[in-house]
C-alpha cells in the first residue's frame, strides 16, 4: 500500500572538498570548540587520535547509538576510462566479506549485531555509514575495521553484484529521471570526468574484475583524504581508539588521478532523448560559482527563491500553483570540488513541456535583470535561517551535516556563523548575484520523452510568463 | 537489494516500517521518549513524544480516513483533498499555508495511504502553537475556488503519470493489486484511476471534507522537545475549540472480501521495462485484523524469507542457483483491513521468469513444511528490536509510527508491546503463519515482461486530443 505525498523530495548533497590543515599537537587527543547549536548547546569536539587520525565528535549519550560518516576523497570521477561504475561498484562489495570472512558469514554477523554498514558513491568522494547500539560496539567496529582494510572482493561475489548492478543499469536505462539526470551531465561535461555515467554502462560495468577493485581500493583508501565524524553514545577518548583501530591500518596517502577545474559547456544548448512515456522529464542547469567564492552564500539564498524553495519557490508557483503544469520542479545548487552547478529539473505531459521550459527560463531571466524583491528575500531568509536546526534534530542527520562542512573544508564554527552569513545578504547582493547567476542563454537542457514542439537544436525564445493559465492547453 | 521502483518520496520507506514500535525494553527507563496519550473534551485524540535532544518539534494531524474510503467512482478524492488543504482559509490567502509555515522556519508536507491522511510540519518548538493554529483552522474552515480546484487537478494528473504511467513496475503494481482484491476497496490505487482523477469536483472534494475532517476523526500527534502539559494547553486553545461533529462515522465500514476461489497471473509486456520481473501478493492479516501474535509471526517469516542478503530466498535463488540478479519478499501488516506477503525476482541473464517463480515457490514450501531454525529466528528477532533502538533516534519517524497505528484503531500500549510480542513468536508460530497464508487461492502473480511489441499502458491516458500522448 503506497502513501502519496504532495511534494517530490530531493536530496542536494554539499560535496565540494578542501584541505584541511592539521594544526594540533601529535599527542593531543582532542580539544572542544564547543559551538553552540543554531538554538541550543551542541558541542562538536575536535579529535585526534594517538594515531594522528582527526574526527569531529558531538557527543550524546541518551540514545544508545553510536553513528560514524566517514568519507574518502576521489569518488566516481576516478573510475578509470572505459570502466564507468567501478566507484559504484566497490560500493555494493563493502559488505561482502572482509578478512578471513566470506560473504555470507560476514553479513550474517553483521545482522546478528544489528550492525548497519553502508557505502555511497558521489562525484569527489566515497561516503561510509556506520551505525551501532552501545552493547555491541566492540563487534561492529571490528566487522568495520575488516571492511575497510581488508574486504575480500572474492570473484563470485564480485560476479554475483555485477549482475545486479546490470540489473539495475537496465531498469535505469528505461527510467526517464535516471536517463535525464545521466544524460545532462554528459551534455554539460563532454569527455569529462564529470560527464561521465556514475554508475557506468553495460559495457563498462561488463568489464570490471576483481583485479579492478583490489586497485581502486589501494588507491582512495587512505589516510589522507579521510575525513570522519561521530555523533553518539561515546567519549572522546574511546573514539580516538576506534579511529586508530579502523583507519590506521589504511596507507598513509591516496593515490588519486587528478581531476581538473571545469565548468558546464556554455552558450546553451538543447537535447531530446526519446523516450515512449506520457510524461516528459527535462534537467536544465548551468555553470555556478564554488563553494569559497565571496557570492555563493548570496547565490544559495537566490536558488532558494527562484526553485529551491518548495511551494516558496517562483518556479513551483508559476508552473504548479497558477498552471498546474507538473507536480515537480525545482532546482538546487551543487557545488562539486571541481565545479559548481545550479540545475533543476521538472516533468510535465509531452504536450506541456515546451510551456514549461519557456517559463522556467522566463523566471530565470526575470530574476537576473531584476532580483528578488524585499519581501522575497526576506522570507528566504526567514525559512534558511529559522529552519536550520532542523538539520540537526537526529545523530545521523548532524552526521551528515558536520562531514559536509568538514569536507569543504570549513571548521566547526560555521555551525554558529552560518545563519549570519544568510542576515548578511543585502537586496544589492542578491540582484548583483541573480544577473551574475542567472543567464538563461547558457542553459544545457535535457529533455527525455516525446516532447511536443520542442526542437532538439535550437535554443527556444524566452517568454515572458503569462498571467495565471489554468487549465491544461 | 530490492527492486529500484520506489519514488523520490523518502516517506514509503518510513511508512514500510510504520508497524514497529517504538520504545526498546533495554530503554524503558529512559522516559525520554516514551509516547502519552489523552483525549481533548471533543473527543481528538493526542499523542506525545517527548525528545528533547533538539529544541524542534514534529507535529503531525492524522484523519482516520485514506483513498480505501471513497465512493465508487471517485477515486483519487481522498489524496486530491489533501492537496486542496493547502489552498486557503478565513484567515489563510491562497497558496499561503506553506510560505506561511517556511517563512517560520518550518517545513511542511501531506501524504495519503489507503487508510489514514495525515498533515505535518516540523518546526522550532516556539512556533508550535502557530502551526496548531493553522491546522486547526483548515480543519473546518478549508475554502476552496473552483478555478484553484481545476489547477490542482492538473497537478494530481501529473503527480500520476510521474508516479504510475511513466513506470511500467508501478503499472504492474497497480494491475496486481487491481486483481488481488476481489471486492475491497484496497484494490484502487491510492492517487486514482486517470479517467475518475480526471472528473473529480470542487462539490466532490468538499462532500468528502465535510464527511471526514473533524476533531472527532483525528490525531493529533507531537514529537520533540515538549511536555504535555505544554501539548496540552496548546491543543485545548486550538483543536479544543472545534466542536465534535457528531455526523462523523464512527465505525468504517468498508466492502469485504469473497473467499477466493482462484489464484490469479497476469503479463504485463511494456517496452519500458529493463528486467524480466516476477511479483506475487498474497492476501493476509494485518496487525489490526490478525490473531494475537499471528502479524508479528509473519513479519519475522518474512525476514528470514525474504529480506536482504542473508535471507532464504536471496541465497537460494541469487547466491547459490543464480536464477535471479535479486531476490526477496515482504510483510506489510500496517492496514486497517488486512495485510498483504510480497514476494518477488528479477531474472538473471536469459532465465525464464517461470523457473524463478518455481524455485521461490520452493524456498517458501520448505518453510511451509520445515519451519525455520532457531538461529535464523534469533537473528530475525534481534536485527527488529534493534531497529527499533534506531528508530528513536528520529522524532519523524517516531510521531510517524505513533500516528499511523492510532489512525488504524491500535492504542499506545499496543505499539509499545510490540518488542514483547516480537520477543514471544517462536520457531512453530512462524511455521504455522506460512502454512496458513501462503496459500495461492489468495494470491496473484505479476510478470513485467520487455518487449518491444507490447503497447504501453495506454487505457489511463489523457484523450487523443490533448497531443502528446505516448504510442
Amino acid at each position: 500500500m503506497t502513501a502519496f505525498s504532495r511534494a517530490a523530495a530531493k536530496v542536494v548533497r554539499h560535496a565540494a572538498r578542501f584541505a584541511i590543515a592539521s594544526a594540533l599537537p601529535a599527542l593531543a587527543l582532542l580539544f572542544v570548540v564547543s559551538v553552540s547549536h543554531p538554538a541550543a548547546a551542541m558541542n562538536i569536539q575536535k579529535v585526534k587520535s594517538p594515531g594522528g587520525i582527526e574526527a569531529w565528535l558531538v557527543e550524546e549519550h541518551s540514545v544508545p547509538l553510536l553513528s560514524l560518516r566517514y568519507a574518502f576523497d576521489g569518488g566516481n570521477s576516478q573510475d578509470p576510462r572505459g570502466k564507468e561504475g567501478l566507484a559504484n561498484f566497490i560500493t555494493a562489495m563493502m559488505d561482502e566479506g572482509a578478512g578471513d570472512i566470506k560473504s555470507e558469514d560476514y553479513q550474517e554477523r553483521m545482522e546478528n549485531i544489528a550492525m548497519r554498514m553502508s557505502y555511497d558513491d558521489s562525484k569527489d568522494s566515497l561516503y561510509g555509514s556506520f551505525e551501532t547500539l552501545t552493547k555491541n560496539r566492540d563487534k561492529a567496529v571490528e566487522l568495520l575495521k575488516l571492511s575497510v582494510q581488508k574486504p575480500r572482493f572474492d570473484t563470485d561475489a564480485v560476479e554475483r553484484i555485477k549482475q545486479q548492478l546490470l540489473a539495475n543499469l537496465a531498469y535505469a536505462d528505461k527510467d526517464p529521471d535516471k536517463v535525464a539526470m545521466r544524460e545532462w551531465y554528459a551534455q554539460a561535461f563532454p569527455n569529462q570526468p564529470y560527464g561521465r555515467s556514475a554508475n557506468g554502462t553495460q559495457e563498462t560495468v561488463a568489464k570490471i574484475t576483481r583485479d579492478d577493485l583490489v586497485e581502486f581500493h589501494k588507491r582512495n583508501f587512505a589516510r589522507d583524504n579521510l575525513k570522519v565524524v561521530a555523533v553518539g553514545d561515546i567519549t572522546a577518548a574511546e573514539l580516538g581508539n576506534i579511529l586508530d583501530d579502523v583507519f590506521g591500518g589504511l596507507p598513509a596517502k591516496a593515490d588519486l588521478i587528478p581531476v581538473s577545474k571545469t565548468s558546464p559547456v556554455e552558450g546553451g544548448s538543447q537535447k531530446i532523448v526519446e523516450m515512449g512515456v506520457p510524461q516528459s522529464v527535462a534537467v536544465f542547469g548551468l555553470g555556478a560559482m564554488p563553494r569559497k567564492d565571496p557570492d555563493f552564500m548570496t547565490a544559495f539564498v537566490v536558488n532558494h527563491i527562484l526553485g529551491g524553495g518548495g511551494f516558496s519557490a517562483k518556479l513551483m508557483e508559476e508552473v504548479r500553483e497558477k498552471r498546474g503544469l507538473a507536480y515537480s520542479v525545482y532546482t538546487y545548487l551543487q557545488p562539486y570540488q571541481h565545479a559548481t552547478i545550479l540545475v533543476g529539473s521538472v516533468a510535465t505531459k509531452n504536450a506541456s513541456m515546451a510551456e514549461s521550459l519557456s517559463i522556467i527560463r522566463g523566471e530565470m531571466k526575470k530574476m537576473a535583470e531584476n532580483g528578488p524583491t524585499a519581501d522575497d528575500l526576506q522570507a528566504a531568509k526567514d525559512y534558511l535561517t529559522g529552519s536550520y536546526a532542523l538539520r540537526f534534530d537526529t545523530n545521523s542527520k548532524i552526521a551528515s551535516q558536520l562531514l559536509g562542512l568538514m569536507q569543504e573544508g570549513f571548521g566547526p564554527d560555521y555551525v554558529e556563523n552560518r545563519n549570519k552569513m544568510i542576515e548578511a545578504v543585502t537586496l544589492e547582493d542578491a540582484k548583483r548575484v541573480a544577473a551574475r547567476l542567472l543567464k538563461p542563454e547558457n542553459l544545457v537542457v535535457t529533455v527525455v520523452g516525446k516532447p511536443t514542439g520542442m526542437n532538439a537544436a535550437a535554443t527556444p525564445p524566452v517568454l515572458q510568463p503569462a498571467v495565471a493559465v489554468p487549465g491544461r492547453g | 537489494m530490492r527492486l529500484a521502483t520506489c519514488s523520490r518520496i523518502s516517506l514509503l520507506t518510513l511508512l514500510a516500517t510504520l508497524m514497529l514500535a517504538v520504545n526498546p525494553q533495554a530503554h524503558a527507563s529512559d522516559s525520554a521518549t516514551r509516547a502519552s496519550e489523552f483525549k481533548l473534551s471533543n473527543g481528538m485524540d493526542v499523542v506525545v513524544i517527548p525528545d528533547h535532544r533538539s529544541p524542534v518539534v514534529t507535529h503531525m494531524v492524522w484523519y482516520k480516513v485514506g483513498a480505501a474510503d471513497e465512493v465508487l467512482g471517485k477515486s483519487g478524492i481522498a489524496h486530491f483533498l489533501e492537496h486542496l488543504m493547502f489552498k486557503s482559509t478565513d484567515k489563510i490567502p491562497v497558496g499561503e499555508f506553506s510560505k506561511i509555515v517556511n517563512r517560520l522556519g518550518g517545513q511542511d508536507n501531506a501524504f495519503t495511504g489507503n487508510d489514514a491522511t495525515a498533515y505535518f510540519q516540523r518546526v522550532a518548538k516556539d512556533r508550535l502553537g502557530k502551526m496548531m493554529e493553522m491546522e486547526a483552522d483548515r480543519m473546518v474552515n478549508l475554502r476552496l475556488d473552483e478555478k484553484e480546484v481545476l489547477t490542482e487537478r492538473d497537478v494530481i494528473l501529473e503527480e500520476r503519470r510521474s508516479r504510475i504511467d511513466n513506470n511500467p513496475s508501478a503499472l504492474l503494481d497497480e494491475q496486481m493489486n487491481a486483481a488481488l482484491y476481489l471486492n475491497h476497496p484496497y484494490h484502487k490505487p491510492v492517487i486514482g484511476w486517470y479517467r475518475e482523477m480526471a472528473k473529480l469536483s470542487r462539490q466532490d472534494a468538499l462532500d468528502f471534507y465535510k464527511h471526514y475532517y473533524a476533531p472527532n476523526n483525528a490525531i493529533l500527534v507531537v514529537s520533540g522537545d515538549v511536555t504535555d502539559d505544554e501539548v496540552r494547553k496548546l491543543a485545548e486553545a486550538t483543536y479544543g475549540k472545534i466542536p465534535a461533529n457528531p455526523d462523523v462515522p464512527s465505525v468504517r465500514h468498508r466492502p469485504g472480501e469473497p473467499p477466493a476461489r482462484v489464484a490469479r497471473r497476469l503479463v504485463l509486456k511494456d517496452p519500458r521495462a529493463g528486467n524480466y520481473l516476477m511479483q506475487r501478493y498474497y492476501q493476509a492479516p494485518s496487525y489490526v485484523t490478525a490473531k494475537p501474535g499471528e502479524a508479528e509471526a509473519l513479519d519475522l517469516l518474512m525476514k528470514i524469507a525474504g529480506s536482504g542478503s542473508t535471507s532464504r530466498i536471496y541465497k537460494k535463488l541469487v547466491v547459490e542457483q543464480k536464477l535471479a540478479s535479486s531476490a526477496g519478499g515482504d510483510y506489510s501488516g500496517y492496514g486497517l483491513d488486512g495485510g498483504t506477503i510480497s514476494l518477488y525476482g528479477i531474472s538473471a541473464d536469459g532465465v525464464p521468469l517461470e523457473k524463478v517463480e518455481a524455485s521461490i515457490d520452493a524456498v517458501m514450501a520448505d518453510i511451509v513444511k520445515n519451519g525455520v531454525t532457531e538461529q535464523e529466528l534469533a537473528r530475525a528477532k534481534n536485527s527488529y528490536l534493534a531497529d527499533y533502538i534506531y528508530d528513536s533516534d528520529n522524532q519523524a519517524t517516531l510521531a510517524r509510527r505513533y500516528g499511523w497505528n492510532l489512525a488504524v484503531g491500535r492504542t499506545v500500549a499496543e505499539v509499545e508491546a510490540w518488542p514483547t510480542n516480537i520477543s514471544k513468536v517462536t520457531t512453530d508460530d512462524v511455521k504455522k503463519a506460512a502454512a496458513k497464508y501462503l496459500d495461492i487461492k489468495d494470491s496473484v502473480t505479476g510478470y513485467l515482461i520487455p518487449d518491444q511489441s507490447g503497447v504501453a499502458q495506454a487505457d489511463d491516458l489523457p484523450p487523443p486530443s490533448s497531443s502528446g500522448v505516448l504510442r
